[in-house]
């Protein structure tokens, strides 16, 4: 997606963008190693009667390849791992990498292959992928905002819903809202 | 005809079916309980403790409906077979069982309220409850979970008393003690 982006930005720039007009598709190009200084991943999760909880996940790794000549054939792959999930309460961490929500003893990886970048606006793009969890896939998509390229580096902001009913974590519904909100800052270094 | 209200002998109806409606959840609060701190799976556990809140309040509407009740319908005298003991001390008993019943659920809402974890109630998924307002803390939360504890086993005991002391009545006196509370007034009495 982060790919696909870039592509928008590269676009951008034919088309005299004043932001990003420095970003061309040529320049950003190439494959990416989201690097875990500089990159997080959120979560929040709404609660009945308002407010909600937020959590961030610690550890992840994942390549983003930005396709020289078609942003659509660009990739991103990202592997979190959720016995990293934190939210500040020590019980509730427990609760989520538990059989309840994760179970991450027996599913260690959370993970999303790209299926497709679609350029959505100058700096945007539309990543549709596969997310698997539990081991159940389905379909998500994630929203893609370029952030800037300098030197080596490449950054993404990168927001989604996700229900997280379809994955066989429902529990706590409708206390707790069946949508997670997606807020993510990918870093990439090239190479 | 049943009398819905009590009598000076008997008990009416509404009483009736408040005295066991409550004393069944409360009895099944109680084994809830015990059983959803003690639930492996954590999910079950959480479902649970759910379902322990939600009754909470269910019993909570009930006691207040029955306190209400209780306040505008005498209860029956004792039978002449009581004791001079026991004229004494079933008014308090009687007096501890109402205030154990209300203490219980509001000591329960007070936990979840001062819990940081800050789950949300919502009883029988039909609408949030709110919190009582009082100050969460870890400490907060340790003191009126340990209160609801000692609460619910002393009211359990209050409860075992309760039940010894009308089986007493039954078959040992042999009055009607028990049976009034399972036959409503005719009206008549």
């Amino acid at each position: 997606m982060h790919a696909r982006i870039l592509g928008l930005a590269a676009f951008a720039a034919c088309l005299v963008m004043p932001v990003y007009a420095a970003v061309a598709l040529s320049d950003a190009a190439g494959s990416y190693t989201i690097s875990p200084s500089g990159s997080s991943i959120r979560f929040s999760i709404g609660k009945a009667g308002g407010g909600g909880f937020d959590g961030a996940f610690g550890r992840f790794k994942g390549t983003i390849r930005i396709d020289n000549g078609d942003v659509g054939r660009s990739k991103v792959d990202l592997t979190i791992y959720p016995e990293s999930v934190g939210t500040g309460q020590g019980r509730i961490d427990a609760f989520l990498r538990s059989d309840a929500v994760f179970d991450a003893a027996n599913n260690p990886e959370i993970q999303f292959r790209s299926t497709s970048v679609t350029r959505t606006g100058d700096t945007t793009a539309l990543v549709t992928g596969r997310l698997t969890a539990r081991g159940k896939t389905f379909p998500e998509k994630f929203t893609a905002e370029l952030g800037g390229l300098k030197g080596g580096t490449i950054k993404f902001h990168v927001t989604g819903k996700v229900l997280r009913s379809r994955y066989g974590m429902d529990v706590g519904t409708p206390l707790y809202s069946n949508v997670v909100d997606f807020d993510m800052t990918l870093m990439g270094k090239r190479g | 005809m049943q009398s819905i209200t009590n009598t000076s002998t008997r008990y009416g109806w509404a009483m009736i079916v408040l005295h066991w409606l409550i004393g069944i959840i409360f009895i099944g609060q109680f084994v809830l309980g015990f059983v959803m701190v003690r639930t492996a799976s954590q999910r079950t556990s959480f479902e649970l403790i759910q379902l322990h809140k939600s009754f909470g309040f269910l019993l909570l509407g009930l006691i207040v409906l029955r306190v209400a009740w209780r306040l505008g319908n005498a209860a029956p005298v004792l039978p002449a077979s009581a004791g001079a003991l026991e004229r004494r001390t079933a008014p308090l008993a009687h007096f501890a069982l109402y205030a154990f019943q209300v203490a219980l659920p509001l000591s329960g809402w007070a936990l979840v309220s001062v819990s940081t974890l800050e789950i949300p109630t919502m009883p029988f998924n039909l609408f949030v409850m709110p919190d009582l307002p009082l100050t969460e803390s870890d400490a907060a939360e340790g003191f009126w979970a340990s209160a609801h504890w000692y609460l619910a086993y002393a009211g359990i005991a209050l409860v075992a008393l309760h039940v010894a002391a009308a089986l007493r009545h039954h078959f040992l006196l042999r009055d009607n003690v028990l049976a009034r509370m399972i036959t409503p007034s005719s009206g008549r009495e």
